[in-house]
């Protein structure tokens, strides 16, 4: 099935200096599961700022807990300890200021590409003609206009992520929030997608929140990576991406200063990904140790 | 832009340099340069019978493996770098052509396919561990079943091999009790297990994230430098390709073939830093643009990458 | 499908085609053995078990079953019969009425339960107790519970729908993935809004999945119950009783010939309506056969 183009429109000049709004701040936040032996804890003491009208990129191994946080910050989740707000408020449920997309879809498979973008201001009891334009707009920027009637297991991966991102969009949020999108997508589909989003945000200015663990994704997208630990997770380090916008792959690609920080990145991302190698063996003891020392003299 | 200059030497064996020792253990012997496993690809070419018609999946592919050497083969699905894979390791017959492995010829038009053997073991891309055994049982399930060892000999060899895999503490789990980067790496010991000269690997960490691959790569480089084996590797994640590679040979869309072969000249022992050094960018600007252009085309004809 | 076509679906077609002509051969020749030879086609069979040892008694007798074409003769001159379809008629009244009785208290039921955990708390437990106990075997109870002999066997059919349905609703509400609850309340989804554009589209492929599976096992209740009951009405012969009642007052008749014809009356009538209800299933959930 051939995808359909994407049409995004031509970068804006300056980008706008973002919205008052839209600050995500956790403070001191533990999440554990379960109880006695078998407690897990995923989060623990983690504090952070999402800056408001920036493009943030959370990033850590596999299985760290950043998908936990990412519930707990979209309020489907609460923490075991700690406060997490936006904008000074706390959170203490889902709302429409914070949508999420996941790595699998969540697109309603009953309803048709149109059903499920307008969903949110149908369940308000918005019927407009306004939001019907708005969903119209929105379709065809996220260039789905054709795939309107079809259901969701009709669209491929890409355009399903498309036809989420738009359903979000609609409400107009003070908070994106995608969690590995683009995770399962081949190559070609996930850099034009990264490009996209980056248009996206440098038109709205809106705060943007990315997980990922590819490090070539962090720093094409963010504003600021931040470098989760591995589980029980927190915050482990903070890095400026001061590259210039609008983002362009073969820009990105070919910049030293990209390369600066994706080696920055990799060093400490490395480190936090080897504790899961590392369980209990002798030899991958070593291997941890001897990547250790090497970091040493450098 | 001018192409980075591909040095066509052949690679020193690789000798152990610059890995520290950890205390209570003592330093790896430098191996002797690997003689077994040298494969031979001549203007192999492999057309399938279709109802729709006949597809040449692979026409005039020719590829010179040296013994000992990590090669690893780049395009997008579907182009038929599989094919060849299915060929030397004797799973699928070729339609013309000839694959010698050390010399001595595995197929041609005389015998078109290749006889299977533990000497070319492959590992897949969708786990084929036995899921009602343990790690352990899996791994020593070759050479007991072709009763080169006595279980008690594999058992031995198994935990020593496991040992330096990292795999220490999982022997008796059974595979759906560990992650898929443990169970991906008993896969390359189970296959290690059979003394192999040639070891294929058909895109084996296409489903692991961006992070648990790189340590995986290393892994793999590890378990490389201790055992010599040629490693013939699948792939279409060109840096994968570059940082595990000896050569990088990148293939165009059906038909298959090779349309660039780049020689990675970063010595090894390589280490994740690699990634980021000028001489990776350099050879993966050289090569970006022949693998998105093929990339493109299988795209448009509707094949996937990913 | 082309010429060209490979003749592997076309073979194991030809293969089930043959194996059925085999059987329908054996059952033939089985059938006839008694009138071509001397005595049962078993009578070799049988000495040589009864000189081993066994007792021949317990073998069944092959040539006491109706041969095919004795089955197709009856079932031609029973076409004509009035009584005939009404069995049918009949039949197929009592199945559509339990069956849809089981639906319109089946289906809210089990959402109320799969919604609310109150009533789940209440209501599931005296459920899964009374489940374990075969529709049939409340025949007797039924007879004398309620006041007459339709009410009572409808009512045995009620239940053999009623517990699958209410069991694959809540076991296909409760399966509906946690992701699309949350996606909704963040987008500002009300309770009634959540029930109403996410339960019920997200149970529906369950709801048609124990209708399909409930439509069979009325189906073999309401023949059970016929069989058991005396099938209502009795005016002797085939008339009025329903295709159960049918198939025992051939058998109590002696034409064995017409149980056969039952039997697979019966078949063809289950099969018709799990197909009827198969593609009303398709049709109100289009999201699942497009691809």
């Amino acid at each position: 099935m051939a995808e359909p183009a994407l049409t995004s429109s031509p970068p804006t000049e300056a980008p706008p200096l973002g919205l008052a709004a839209g600050e995500l701040v956790a403070s001191g936040v533990s999440r554990s599961y379960g109880a006695g032996p078998e407690r897990k804890e995923v989060v623990r003491d983690c504090s952070f700022t999402i800056e408001r009208g920036k493009l943030s990129v959370m990033i850590g191994p596999s299985g760290c807990g950043k998908s936990t946080l990412v519930r707990l910050l979209a309020g489907f989740e609460r923490p075991t300890e700690g406060t997490l707000s936006l904008d000074g408020a706390p959170i203490t449920g889902p709302s429409r200021d914070r949508q999420v997309v996941f790595q699998e879809s969540a697109l309603f498979p009953w309803m048709t590409t149109y059903d499920n973008i307008v969903y949110g201001p149908r369940a308000r009891g918005d019927r407009g003609e306004a939001t019907r334009a708005l969903a119209e707009t929105l379709l065809e920027k996220v260039g789905l206009q054709d795939f309107r009637d079809k259901y969701p297991p009709q669209l491929s991966g890409g355009m399903q992520r498309r036809a989420e991102l738009a359903r979000a969009l609609i409400n107009d949020p003070k908070v994106m929030i995608l969690d590995e999108p683009f995770r399962g997508l081949d190559a070609l589909t996930k850099e034009l997608m990264w490009e996209y989003c980056a248009r996206l945000f440098e038109e709205s200015g809106r705060t943007n929140l990315f997980v990922t663990t590819d490090i070539d994704e962090a720093v094409f997208l963010a504003d600021r990576i931040l470098i989760m630990a591995n589980v029980p997770t927190r915050l482990r380090a903070v890095l400026e991406v001061d590259l210039p916008r609008p983002r362009r792959l073969a820009d990105v690609a070919a910049s030293d200063r990209a390369n600066d920080i994706k080696a920055e990145a990799l060093s400490l991302l490395h480190e936090e990904a080897m504790k899961s190698f590392a369980h209990g063996s002798r030899a991958a003891a070593d291997f941890v140790e001897a990547y250790a020392n090497r970091r040493g003299p450098r | 832009m001018t192409a980075a200059p591909f040095v066509h030497r052949e690679t020193a064996a690789p000798a152990w340099r610059d890995v520290p020792v950890a205390p209570g253990r003592t330093a790896p012997v430098a191996e002797a340069t690997p003689t077994r496993g040298a494969i031979r690809i001549e203007n192999v070419v492999k057309v399938y019978g279709g109802r729709s018609g006949a597809v040449t999946a692979v026409d005039g592919c020719s590829l010179d493996i040296a013994a000992g050497e990590i090669f690893m083969v780049v395009g997008p699905s579907g182009c038929g770098k599989t094919t060849l894979l299915n060929a030397v390791a004797g799973f699928h017959d070729i339609s013309g052509g000839r694959i010698s492995l050390d010399g001595q010829v595995l197929c041609d038009s005389a015998r078109p396919q290749a006889p299977r053997g533990s000497d070319r073991v492959v590992v897949f891309q969708n786990g084929a561990l036995f899921p009602w055994r343990t790690n352990l049982e899996n791994v020593i399930f070759g050479p007991v079943m072709q009763r080169k060892l006595s279980k008690r000999d594999a058992i031995d060899k198994a935990m020593d091999m496991m040992a330096d895999a990292g795999l220490s503490g999982v022997e008796h789990s059974y595979p759906a009790e560990v992650s898929s980067g443990v169970r991906r790496r008993v896969e390359i010991v189970r296959a290690l297990m059979n003394d192999p000269k040639v070891l294929l690997l058909d895109e084996p960490y296409r489903a692991l994230d961006a992070l648990t691959k790189s340590v995986m790569h290393e892994a793999l480089l590890r378990i490389y430098y201790k055992n010599k084996v040629t490693i013939f590797f699948i792939t279409h994640d060109l840096e994968e390709a570059i940082f595990l590679g000896h050569k990088v040979a990148v293939m165009t869309t059906r038909p298959c073939r090779p349309k660039m072969i780049l020689t990675v000249d970063i010595p090894h022992p390589r280490d994740y830093s690699v990634l980021t050094s000028k001489r990776f960018r350099e050879l993966a600007r050289a090569t970006s643009a022949a693998v998105h252009e093929e990339a493109l085309k299988a795209f448009q004809s509707g094949e996937r990458e990913g | 499908m082309n010429a060209t076509a490979k003749g592997a679906p076309a073979l194991s077609f030809a293969r089930g085609v043959v194996s059925i002509a085999v059987v329908l051969l054996l059952w033939e020749l089985g059938a006839r053995s008694k009138h071509w030879m001397a005595g049962d086609l078993s009578a070799p069979l049988r000495a040589t078990l009864g000189a081993l040892g066994f007792k021949t008694s317990y073998l069944p007798c092959v040539g006491a079953a109706p041969p095919p074409t004795g089955v197709l003769r009856s079932w031609a001159a029973i076409l004509t019969d009035v009584g005939y379809w009404q069995s049918w008629a009949k039949s197929f009244l009592r199945v559509s009425g339990g069956f849809t009785a089981a639906m319109v208290v089946g289906i809210p039921f089990g959402l109320l339960l799969a919604v609310n955990r109150t009533a789940f708390g209440v209501a599931f437990p005296l459920f899964e107790v009374l489940r374990p106990i075969p529709p049939l075997a409340w025949v007797p109870a039924s007879i004398i519970f309620w006041p007459t002999q339709e009410l009572s066997i409808s009512f045995v059919t009620f239940l053999g729908a009623f517990y699958t349905i209410v069991i694959n609703v809540v076991g296909g509400a409760k399966a509906i993935d946690v992701r699309y609850f949350q996606a909704a309340r963040s987008m500002g989804s009300s309770r009634w809004d959540l029930f109403r554009r996410i339960i019920l589209p997200g149970t529906l492929p369950s709801i048609v999945v124990g209708a399909v599976v409930g439509m069979g096992i009325t189906w073999e209740v309401v023949v059970a119950a016929e069989m058991i009951s005396g099938g209502g009405s009795q005016i002797g012969g085939t008339s009025g009783g329903g295709l159960g009642f049918f198939i025992w007052n051939s058998y109590v008749g002696g034409s064995y010939e017409q149980i056969v014809v039952g039997m697979i009356s019966i078949g063809i009538a289950g099969f018709v309506s799990s197909e009827l209800l198969r593609l009303l299933g398709r049709r109100v959930t289009p999201w699942l056969s497009q691809r």
